[in-house]
């Protein structure tokens, strides 16, 4: 395997570095980019509720769905999301064995045990359980394998498993979430429809889990641990840390902006761009939102749209001026090697402000919206990657 | 038997009575000022199935509107009267699924009133109402091809309930639940008749889902021979 193994004071081996270890993450972050991808088009296409049930599909088994059911409109797009989240999942338990290794194994068994005995004990309460008891018991499965194979693999030096056990439970987070988006759809709690709250969590943790495998794979690359292990760390000159994590914090905000209007299913607040309805500051009295109302016709986003809902789509405009200046504010005081990416994540946001205008003009075209989306979330990735860089060399500098 | 005779001429006599001093209430409704260009429903042009049944570019039913203004799907209802409906006996209406559209778009229903949902299309749809009013259930059915009609009914009054599918989502329709019979949609030419109105003074409202969603009111007497009222509601 080429793997470089170190020994730790208490005398056990770890990995330093593993080439396949770290490309089996860059296929993790792959799956997971796919998966937010198709997640996205389920709800720039409003067809999050095509599939009335979860975990089963029309009373099926995940994985006996009949193709021509599949095949059907919306059901394609939240199905095709159902089974791409599985392959994830499975992905994310595996990454989380390799990288815990040995040490792992005896808390996977466990997990894995109690959660396919909760399966069984959800099948005995009945028939409505049963979609539910196989997806536990299916899940405990893949987890208990986990805990079974490969008794004496090196864990991954720290704090690898550590990141590796929170994928694992973000990522069984994310599915309980998906599913509660779709079983508890029509709950009302405190005036908010459980479906939208939910969906909007399962959206932007959804950014959080790909930031946090994409850290997985830094940490696990050739360039990390050459840069951990040599003395004389290069210097990338960055005097920007702060704005690098200022901005980033800024990019994580704006994701949360986003998915509060995608998941409010009201289509477009404001139909024009760079103007808003018409004005630099639009015209947001009851009289004039019911007249934007009367002559807006959604073909999908078929809710009124609401002055907040307006409000909050300028503060999305605002926000991206303030991110586009801030970030090329970061690649202007970057200098050393970290100068082009930080030219890319500039690169990356420029792109991202000419998606935001396209979703516009283009009335909010699923392909195009949903470009916004993943564009997005790369933007929020590479700034916060830069950000540990750079707080990673800071650290060093004052060594 | 003879009491129950007695009862039964009772209650003929008093509904005799009621439609004697009942008449219809008649209008139309007019829009004022250019709607906005329906768009085409290209998602279901492009559907693989849903396609095929349309030979041209469908588009959105949001205004229908006849050549002398008359405008269509305008649900015209007297105002604060609750507690009278007759919708547990009233014969059921039909939403159909056809072509991959609602067919009606805007249908008016009393409370407790069965509503029946066909789906007459070879293809999957969902059943979604998505009430906005606390006390209407919300409810997420499929309905396979040309599957079994489902049934539906709503305990409150509330306006344009929306109906979708979620499979295909850009079909809607929005059903306005009444809590009494006396309602009615406008027809192709805006005309309406709400039937055997009882003989008093009204505030009857006209609500249009665009044009209108909050209502145009104005105070209407009906007697014996029926009333009229016209209705004007206006795009800007």
């Amino acid at each position: 395997m080429n793997d470089e193994k170190n020994t730790s004071a208490a005398g056990g081996d770890f990995i330093i570095h593993s080439p396949w270890l770290h490309r089996f993450a860059l296929l993790t972050v792959a799956a997971t980019l796919g998966l937010i991808g198709i997640g996205g088009l389920v709800t720039s296409k409003a067809v999050g509720m095509s599939v009335p049930d979860w975990p089963t599909s029309y009373g099926y088994h995940m994985f006996a769905l009949p193709i021509a059911t599949w095949l059907t409109g919306g059901v394609f797009h939240e199905h095709t999301h159902r089974l791409w989240a599985t392959i994830v999942g499975v992905l994310v338990v595996a990454l989380m064995r390799w990288l815990g290794g040995r040490t792992a194994r005896r808390a996977l068994l466990i997990i894995g045990g109690a959660e396919i005995l909760a399966g069984f004990a959800l099948l005995a309460l009945g028939p409505d359980w049963r979609g539910a008891g196989h997806f536990l018991s299916g899940i405990g499965g893949v987890v208990l394998l986990a805990g079974v194979v490969w008794v004496n693999s090196s864990p991954a030096a720290r704090p690898l498993p550590a990141l590796g056990w929170w994928a694992f439970w973000l990522v069984q987070v994310q599915g309980l979430l998906g599913g509660l988006r779709v079983v508890l759809d029509a709950h009302v709690v405190a005036g908010a429809k459980l479906g939208m709250v939910f969906g909007l969590i399962h959206g932007c943790l959804g950014q959080a889990f790909l930031l946090l495998l994409c850290v997985i794979a830094l940490l696990t690359s050739r360039w990390w641990q050459k840069q951990h292990s040599e003395s004389g760390i290069q210097n990338p000159e960055c005097s920007a840390q702060r704005w690098f994590l200022f901005t980033t914090v800024m990019i994580f905000l704006q994701l949360i902006l986003g998915a509060t209007m995608r998941h409010q299913h009201a289509g477009l607040a404001i139909p024009d761009f760079p103007l808003a309805h018409g004005k630099l500051w639009p015209d947001t009295s009851p009289a004039a939102v019911a007249s934007y109302n009367a002559v807006r016709f959604e073909l999908a986003g078929e809710n009124p749209i609401t002055a907040a809902q307006i409000w909050l789509q300028l503060a999305h405009r605002a926000l991206a001026v303030v991110i586009l200046s801030a970030v090329a504010v970061c690649a202007w005081r970057t200098r050393g090697f970290l100068r082009r990416p930080a030219l890319i994540w500039l690169g990356l946001i420029l792109v991202q402000a000419g998606l935001g205008a396209w979703t516009i003009w283009s009335n909010k075209a699923a392909d195009v919206a949903t470009a916004h989306v993943l564009v997005g979330a790369l933007s929020l990735v590479t700034g916060a990657l830069l950000t540990i860089i750079t707080f990673r060399f800071s650290g060093a500098a004052r060594q | 038997m003879k009491m129950k005779t007695v009862l039964a001429l009772a209650v003929g006599l008093t509904a005799t009575l009621q439609v004697a001093t009942a008449g219809d209430l008649t209008g139309t409704v007019t829009l004022k000022g250019t709607p906005p260009a329906e768009k085409e429903i290209t998602p279901l042009k492009d559907d693989a199935t849903c396609g095929k049944f349309h030979a041209a570019m469908p588009k959105t039913q949001f205004f229908v509107v006849a050549a002398n203004g008359g405008l269509a799907d305008t649900v015209v209802m007297l105002k604060g009267i609750s507690g009278k409906s007759t919708g547990a006996s009233a014969a059921p209406v039909v939403l159909d699924q056809k072509s991959c559209v609602y067919v009606p778009q805007i249908v008016a229903v009393q409370t407790g009133q069965t509503i029946t949902v066909k789906n007459s299309d070879p293809v999957l749809h969902n059943v979604h109402s998505i009430p906005a009013v606390a006390g209407n259930e919300e409810k997420n059915l499929a309905q396979m091809p040309n599957g079994a009609d489902l049934t539906l009914k709503f305990d409150k009054a509330e306006n344009f309930l929306k109906f979708k599918c979620d499979v295909h989502p850009w079909m809607f329709a929005w059903v306005t639940v009444v809590d009494h019979p006396y309602f009615a949609v406008t027809d192709k030419e805006g005309k309406f008749t709400i039937k055997d109105v009882p003989a008093g003074k009204y505030t009857v409202t006209a609500l249009h889902r665009k044009a209108a969603p909050l209502g145009v009111e104005q105070e209407v007497e009906v007697k014996a021979d029926g009333a009229k009222a016209d209705f004007t509601v206006e795009v800007k």
